[in-house]
């Protein structure tokens, strides 16, 4: 349920940009979503349905594209894609590796007129 | 016309953070988030913590649930400054909320800042709370499985405390299969076995947690 709060985030950024481009109207919203947060794809589209009623962004179509998760080994420097549970590098077998893509929540663009 | 925009959806919440966690380094106050299911043990972890650490460190505790004052009376029985947050429906705990509270503490005076989050295994995962980290707790009767099922806190929490753990002989609880998965989705967390309310295996979380305040504790400008 705590998409409400996400979309908040970016209802409030996009009016504001909006605004500051002097924009009549929000056509579309282009949002980039980390698999490793803990967003629903369906519950973020009803928020974001909910909260920009009676906004400039009301009608507006919000895109959201997935981010897979990355990481980089720690001991052999190789970067690989996976999944929530295999976080272990696939060249070396090593525990030891950093996130570098999965926990994104980014407002990328947006399209105005 | 398309217009970048370029910003984290979560920035005003996290810029907030930022502010926090400068704050608490400047006063070099530790500051843990517990987070774990509702019933998992978070009060009871947090009274067997304040029981093994009072005599070494000045301890405060932040409250937050929905509802109620039940929590922070408890803490405040044994003589520790509670502050409650009530969320009033909300899943979680966000930056502001922890600003208005700690706004509310005298900071020179405490060395450790326990944070207990709503009782929920999803939401409080994304929120920064300007915290030195985020420790979950999962107690044995809810079962080995948590892990499959709720992946993204495992991942997160820089320790786990499996609590309850007196009563691993009456439920089915794999305990090999649970370190498992908790290694596999994050290898550096070490897990703390315990019985919170018997204060059993209480030790090497509290010398962990020590370890960590030792190192915040000098003040930085």
């Amino acid at each position: 349920m705590h998409e409400m709060g996400i979309c908040d985030g970016i209802v409030s950024a996009a009016v504001e940009a909006a605004n500051d481009a002097k924009a009549s109207r929000i056509n579309s919203i282009d949002v980039t979503i980390g698999v490793l947060t803990e967003i629903q794809e369906e519950a973020l589209q009803f928020a974001f349905g909910v909260l920009s009623k009676d906004t400039i962004a009301e009608g507006s179509t919000l895109a959201v594209t997935m981010l897979p998760a990355k990481s980089v080994c720690g001991e052999c420097s190789a970067e690989f894609g996976h999944g929530r549970f295999d976080a272990k590098c696939p060249e070396c077998g090593s525990f030891v590796c950093t996130l570098v893509q999965g926990r994104e929540l980014r407002i990328d663009s947006m399209d105005i007129d | 016309m398309r217009v970048d925009i370029a910003k984290g959806i979560l920035e005003k919440n996290d810029t907030l953070a930022e502010g926090n966690r400068a704050l608490f380094a400047s006063k070099g106050v530790f500051v843990v988030d517990l987070m774990a299911s509702p019933g998992a043990g978070k009060t009871s972890t947090i009274l067997a913590t304040i029981a093994a650490l009072r005599d070494r460190y000045r301890i405060a505790v932040i409250e937050g649930d929905i509802a109620s004052r039940v929590d922070a009376e408890k803490i405040a029985a044994h003589g520790i400054p509670a502050v409650q947050i009530n969320t009033g429906g909300a899943c979680h705990l966000e930056s502001d909320m922890i600003r208005r509270a700690v706004d509310t503490l005298d900071l020179d005076e405490i060395d450790l800042l326990i944070i207990e989050n709503v009782g929920n295994l999803v939401c409080p995962t994304d929120f920064d709370l300007g915290e030195h980290a985020k420790v979950m707790i999962l107690s044995v009767p809810e079962g080995h499985d948590k892990p499959y099922k709720y992946p993204g806190i495992f991942q997160l929490s820089e320790a786990v405390i499996l609590n309850k753990y007196d009563t691993l002989s009456v439920f089915d609880f794999n305990e090999a299969e649970f370190r498992g998965v908790v290694r596999d989705l994050n290898p550096s967390a070490p897990v703390f076995a315990l019985s919170a309310t018997k204060g059993e295996g209480v030790e090497a979380w509290t010398e962990w947690l020590s370890a960590r305040i030792e190192a915040a504790k000098e003040p930085q400008s």
